[in-house]
């Protein structure tokens, strides 16, 4: 048995463990810089304010209806976040974090007598020490538990916001009022392409006459996904890993025409990649450089474009993964284009201790020890103030933040309040 | 003055490269520790004031309502929300959307919130309040 615990409005709960004062009323949580609304109370979206809308269309409604807005605060949801994964521990071993606010549990070899009851446990014991509501779908394998998990939330108050599919009945009933674009796995594309074929619901998936059209659209993927909702379980647990990818990447206040401008930005991206690689003592091979243009100004389709390059050895200094970026970036960049978006991706990662040493191509020894002091440096002072060269010393990164509640568990400065009165 | 040296240069053979590892702690020799069999870990303030990590939470008390049970303005307190709210334990409480640190008092027929600073009056729970039991305060840190 599988099941999907997945956080209600995970933002905006975050915010409202230390101002329970906001529980039912409408509260919103911004992207960062500010730019649109990614996290909405369930009273927010009874407003009718819509996802991903930009604050600033948005601004007056938001006034008008005396909701409260934050900024994202990424270190108090990320630690939160991992509180939830570590304590849902308690119920299995076997629990695969899926996202930020998303998990799987298996229940293999464990005799669980009542799931529905099991679930509220789980439900309860996270409301009880954390204030975080989930909702928790179970399922005998990962498509349906997500499945299950959508009814789950769908109709809280009767399902308590547990929901377990355990019969035929059950399965074909959700399949049924499941539609197409709310199946995992199936984005806005496919949709379309289902919705030509008349596959309106999770159920017309799974019909039999669909499988040729499914292999040919998504292939193995598309095949996989149909057994899963037929309840045949082929999806397993994953295996915790280092994060297979960390990106930094920016949409820019302006534009950005001239290279020395963007090398700039990039080699900041690339640094900062560096740093969080180091900070999670792992390495990558792999550099990814991503360009974006302005959508509305070229002249071709083309506007998103993407190199990746590999390095001869594993690194996590700055220095050497900017080099690579910046080298990467000059033979993408087109003078004259108008770029709206930059981003630096490392992959190919793996940990630090785990590095393979070569005898002639290595990292400059120097730079571990000068990464080392510069972190130390800048954990001390809590900014980034040493760069490399091609970076300006006058940008900071300073995003906007007008909204930011406090790291009420990540900064001992800033930790709750409470008056003895 | 010239010394002729003959040298011959060999290529690397990068074709079977052979991985090995690097200890950059260096190897010394001499005589071992007597003290080595003995390595106890240091004393951590974290293990011994925090039992559950991912239900504690730290708070700072402002105020002086609670200086009889040592907890005076400034103090920081660790607070562990899996515990269960009993009588006479101190708690952080939320009632009618603010946080206050009180003394839970169960008697047989009320629940009270007691201070402990004869200038504050203890609070009565009726069904009108809103309270919620945030967390059990469990360790209180001080500068002396």
């Amino acid at each position: 048995m599988y099941a999907l615990v997945d956080c209600n409005n995970f933002y905006v709960s975050c915010e409202r463990v230390f101002q329970p004062q906001l529980n039912g009323k409408p509260v919103v949580v911004l992207s960062n810089n500010d730019g649109c609304i990614i996290s909405r109370s369930y009273e927010a979206k009874d407003l009718g304010i819509a996802m991903g809308a930009p604050e600033f269309k948005v601004r007056q409604e938001l006034k008008q209806h005396h909701v409260h807005v934050f900024s994202s605060n990424y270190a108090l949801y990320g630690d939160l976040s991992n509180r939830v994964m570590t304590l849902l521990q308690k119920f299995t071993p076997h629990v695969e974090v899926y996202s930020i606010d998303e998990a799987f549990l298996n229940f293999d070899g464990m005799a669980i007598v009542d799931y529905n009851d099991y679930g509220l446990q789980i439900k309860r014991s996270i409301q009880k020490w954390l204030s975080l509501p989930v909702c928790i779908g179970f399922a005998e394998t990962k498509a349906l538990s997500k499945v299950a998990n959508k009814i789950a939330k769908k109709y809280q108050e009767r399902t308590k916001g547990v929901y377990v599919i355990d019969t035929e009945e059950k399965r074909i009933k959700a399949l049924k009022w499941t539609k197409i674009e709310d199946v995992w796995g199936i984005g806005f594309r496919l949709t379309k392409k289902m919705q030509a074929k008349n596959i309106l619901t999770a159920y017309d998936f799974t019909l039999p006459h669909n499988e040729s059209f499914i292999q040919k659209e998504m292939g193995v993927v598309g095949l996989r996904l149909k057994y899963e909702l037929e309840g045949k379980s082929v999806l397993e647990m994953e295996e915790p890993k280092d994060k297979k990818n960390i990106a930094i990447t920016r949409s820019f206040d302006g534009n950005i025409t001239t290279l020395d401008e963007m090398k700039e930005r990039v080699s900041t991206f690339a640094t900062v990649c560096a740093e969080k690689l180091r900070k999670q003592k792992s390495c990558c091979y792999g550099v990814i450089v991503y360009l974006r243009k302005d959508k509305y100004k070229v002249q071709a389709n083309r506007y998103n474009f993407y190199k990746m390059e590999l390095l001869p050895f594993a690194s996590n200094s700055s220095i050497t993964i900017s080099n690579l970026a910046v080298k990467m970036l000059k033979t993408m960049f087109e003078e004259g284009e108008i770029y709206k978006k930059a981003g630096v991706i490392v992959t190919e990662i793996i940990p630090e201790d785990q590095k393979q040493f070569h005898l002639f191509e290595e990292e400059n020894p120097k730079h571990l020890q000068l990464m080392k002091v510069i972190d130390d440096y800048h954990k001390k002072i809590g900014e980034r103030k040493i760069r490399l060269g091609n970076q300006d010393l006058q940008k900071t990164w300073k995003m906007k933040q007008d909204h930011l509640s406090k790291k009420y568990t990540t900064n001992f400065k800033e930790i709750l309040e409470i008056k003895c009165q | 003055m010239s010394v002729k040296n003959k040298i011959t240069f060999f290529l690397p053979d990068l074709e079977n490269t052979r991985e090995l590892y690097y200890f950059s702690g260096g190897i010394k020799a001499g005589f071992p520790s007597p003290a080595a069999d003995f390595d106890e870990s240091k004393i951590s303030l974290d293990k011994v004031l925090v039992k559950n990590h991912e239900t504690t939470f730290y708070a700072k008390a402002s105020g002086t309502s609670m200086i009889g049970a040592g907890i005076d303005d400034g103090d920081i307190m660790v607070i562990d929300r899996s515990l269960e709210p009993k009588n006479n334990k101190i708690a952080v409480c939320f009632i009618d959307g603010e946080f206050t640190v009180k003394r839970i008092k169960v008697t047989k027929e009320n629940v009270f919130l007691m201070p402990e600073n004869k200038a504050f009056q203890p609070i009565e729970i009726t069904e009108e309040n809103n309270l919620i039991i945030w967390g059990i305060v469990t360790y209180v840190i001080k500068k002396v």
